[in-house]
């Protein structure tokens, strides 16, 4: 009964007693959501071009971060180290499709999935060779990002608003805004949207497949360069960050691999949800529950509806 | 040349539907048997045992498990480390409460405990299949490692949080614990692996087995055609994880004599199926040729630059191992997506054919 009360009762209590600390609590988990949602974002443009579920997202977040800050250490300015590490996971992106993705065309997906498994080592051995394994402090004056805070006086109390996480919600919104039209808008765009709905159809319109997959390996690798740097803003750079890209496989599951839409409200599902949880609930189950929740509410979502939140109706034949 | 069926008749459906129609492979087996439980106990260094031979037989007894689910029932899974957990974990209360049974029964009872964790995270596999299942498993990985750490009961409160393992005997011999020579412990796990493996390739070829590749092939057709997906998926996963079970039970009784969470963490799902990748998907032999290739390999990497005199620090040899594994896995995958194990078949069929290797057969 007691135990009850603990979990169905006194966690919400908690919530309207205290607004200014539930205000806070949401906040953290709307930015750990939205950079969620970036990485996912990074995982749904290769999976609807390609069909490639690409396991390197979370890591190519990493190596972007490292990439950037290891240019500035050698020397050169913030802009300088920006656009070298852009050119790099350009670079990146045309050596994964020349000489891993052509390759594998119309292998099983299992296959594909381990090929970026294989891809995920191959990156965190050079990342680490090159720009060393230690934990490194994101450059985030240099490249003009604010810093500090502001407060927020709501029901008598303080709510503290970190300007870094403003930025990344306002990034985030930017670049998903700028895809959107990029999308909709461009030759490119189209030719992409044509590759995802139909490979073969494409091909015999002249769209070239080699070509798309570039661009889109590339698209998703800025997409990791900005995740990167908002995420080693927050925290700092280290590979241990891998782990919590996983998450947004999580995610994925709850938008649909498919959804754009879907990556970003299940981001901020699982960002909101996890840390709901982990303050007002996580106490009963001994604490340390994020590093579960995002599975096993993915999974206990899966059972209600298989194809996630804005997945399309799979329909099978025999 | 030599090896070839021509001449060998069949004369019951016995000898029809034997495991090892050919003799040329019964041959080898035997070979390779003798070998393995006279001639390397013989020779080896204990070094060689217990770096090389047990952690290639806990893998591959892993990777048999894994191979069984993904492989033969097409279910994709990146849990197996969590399950290996299971039976670790599970084998270590059952020992220290039940001290005087034998060790052993203890291992093969500590699987069923992974089997059951293993049906209750195979469930949303009857509604979800691919890669959405795959990440579903994660769940059971993440969600299993957290109790492995925040349920002190498992570890019996052990300030360390870590799992040691009592000495104990069998027929006078201690083959867990401090005492136990690495000879012993090789001969334990062989015996184990052996046994298993003969279990799950008849298993694998009988009713069960047989309804699992229906379902892997085609689920609805096989739904169709009186299989049933419930029991067919959730025995699948049982299988599967009671195998992973007791490899866990056996990486730590058996091989590292105490283990924390992080044995049995994501890395070590992701090495487990790079060997059945690796190895070959539905392929028994290819789960020893994977295991062999994946963890013999990074040994022999760390082992190059000192060989030639290169002076290197150990975290670079780390690194260099990992881009070489990692390109090895892709390359591994576009010049042979079906494994290893299919280019031993192609050997095969090169020597039936030879030497007239345009021959039809």
């Amino acid at each position: 009964m007691e135990l009850l009360q603990q979990i169905f009762v006194l966690p919400f209590v908690d919530m309207v007693s205290m607004p200014d600390f539930l205000i806070q609590v949401v906040w953290e988990g709307f930015v750990a959501g939205v950079l969620y949602a970036l990485i996912a974002l990074g995982f749904v443009l290769i999976y609807k071009a390609s069909g490639v579920f690409n396991f390197a997202q979370g890591i190519m977040v990493v190596f972007a971060a490292m990439a950037l800050v290891g240019i500035h250490d050698m020397g050169a300015p913030a802009w300088l180290a920006l656009l070298l590490t852009i050119a790099l996971m350009g670079l990146l992106a045309i050596t994964i499709e020349r000489v891993v993705l052509r390759k594998l065309v119309n292998q099983h997906e299992a296959i594909l999935l381990m090929a970026t498994i294989g891809l995920t080592l191959v990156l965190k051995g050079v990342g680490e060779l090159v720009f060393g394994g230690g934990t490194k402090s994101m450059i985030t004056e240099e490249l003009g990002l604010p810093t500090g805070s502001s407060d927020w006086e709501v029901f008598g109390g303080i709510v503290i608003f970190q300007h870094i996480d403003i930025a990344a919600a306002v990034i985030a919104i930017l670049m998903v805004a700028t895809l959107a039209v990029f999308f909709s808008k461009t030759r490119i765009g189209r030719a992409l949207r044509a590759v995802a709905d139909d490979h073969q159809a494409a091909l015999s319109v002249g769209i070239s497949l080699h070509q798309i997959w570039a661009i889109v390996w590339f698209a998703s690798g800025i997409v990791a360069l900005v995740t990167g740097i908002m995420w080693g803003a927050r925290s700092d750079v280290s590979f241990a960050l891998e782990i919590i890209a996983l998450k947004a496989l999580a995610v994925l599951i709850l938008g649909g691999f498919t959804s754009i839409p879907g990556a970003i409200i299940g981001g901020l599902m699982v960002g909101i949800g996890e840390k709901l949880f982990e303050v007002y609930w996580g106490p009963i189950f001994g604490g340390g529950t994020e590093a579960w929740f995002a599975y096993v509410l993915a999974l206990i979502f899966l059972l209600f509806r298989p194809q996630g939140l804005f997945g399309e109706r799979i329909i099978e034949r025999v | 040349m030599f090896y070839r069926e021509a001449g060998q008749y069949k004369t019951s459906y016995a000898a029809d539907q034997a495991l090892l129609p050919i003799l040329q492979d019964r041959i080898g087996l035997l070979m390779i048997l003798v070998a393995v439980f006279v001639l390397i106990p013989l020779i080896a260094t204990d070094f060689f045992l217990s770096a090389i031979m047990i952690p290639f037989l806990v893998f591959a007894l892993a990777a048999i498990g894994l191979n069984v689910l993904t492989g033969y029932a097409g279910q994709l899974s990146l849990g197996s480390g969590a399950f290996m957990g299971v039976g670790a974990y599970a084998c270590y209360k059952l020992t220290t409460l039940f001290p005087d049974v034998n060790i052993i029964v203890h291992i093969l009872l500590s699987g069923f405990f992974a089997a059951i964790a293993g049906m209750v995270f195979g469930l949303p596999s009857l509604r979800i299949k691919g890669l959405y299942l795959a990440i579903t498993t994660l769940a059971a990985q993440f969600f299993l490692e957290w109790c492995f750490i925040r349920i002190p009961w498992l570890y019996n409160f052990n300030d360390s949080g870590a799992i040691e393992v009592p000495g104990r005997k069998l027929l006078g011999i201690s083959i867990t614990g401090p005492l136990a020579t690495p000879t012993v412990r090789y001969l334990v796990i062989l015996t184990i692996v052996a046994v298993m493996t003969l279990l799950a390739a008849n298993v694998l070829r009988g009713r069960i087995g047989r309804s699992w590749m229906m379902i892997r092939d085609m689920d609805i057709a096989a739904e169709l055609m009186g299989i049933r997906p419930l029991y067919a998926k959730l025995s699948a996963f049982a299988f599967s994880s009671y195998y992973c079970g007791v490899a866990g039970a056996l990486l730590v009784f058996c091989w590292l004599g105490s283990a924390e969470v992080e044995a049995f963490d994501i890395n070590h799902s992701f090495l487990i199926l790079f060997m059945v990748i690796i190895g070959g998907m539905g392929s028994l032999l290819g789960c020893f040729l994977g295991a062999a290739f994946i963890w013999v390999l990074p040994i022999v990497i760390r082992a190059v630059p000192s060989a030639l005199g290169i002076d290197m620090l150990a975290a670079t040899t780390e690194h260099i191992s990992n881009i070489v594994i990692g390109i090895l896995i892709i390359f591994f995958l576009i010049v042979e997506p079906h494994g290893l194990a299919r280019l031993w078949q192609i050997a095969k069929e090169k020597l039936r054919t030879w030497p007239f290797p345009y021959a039809t057969t």
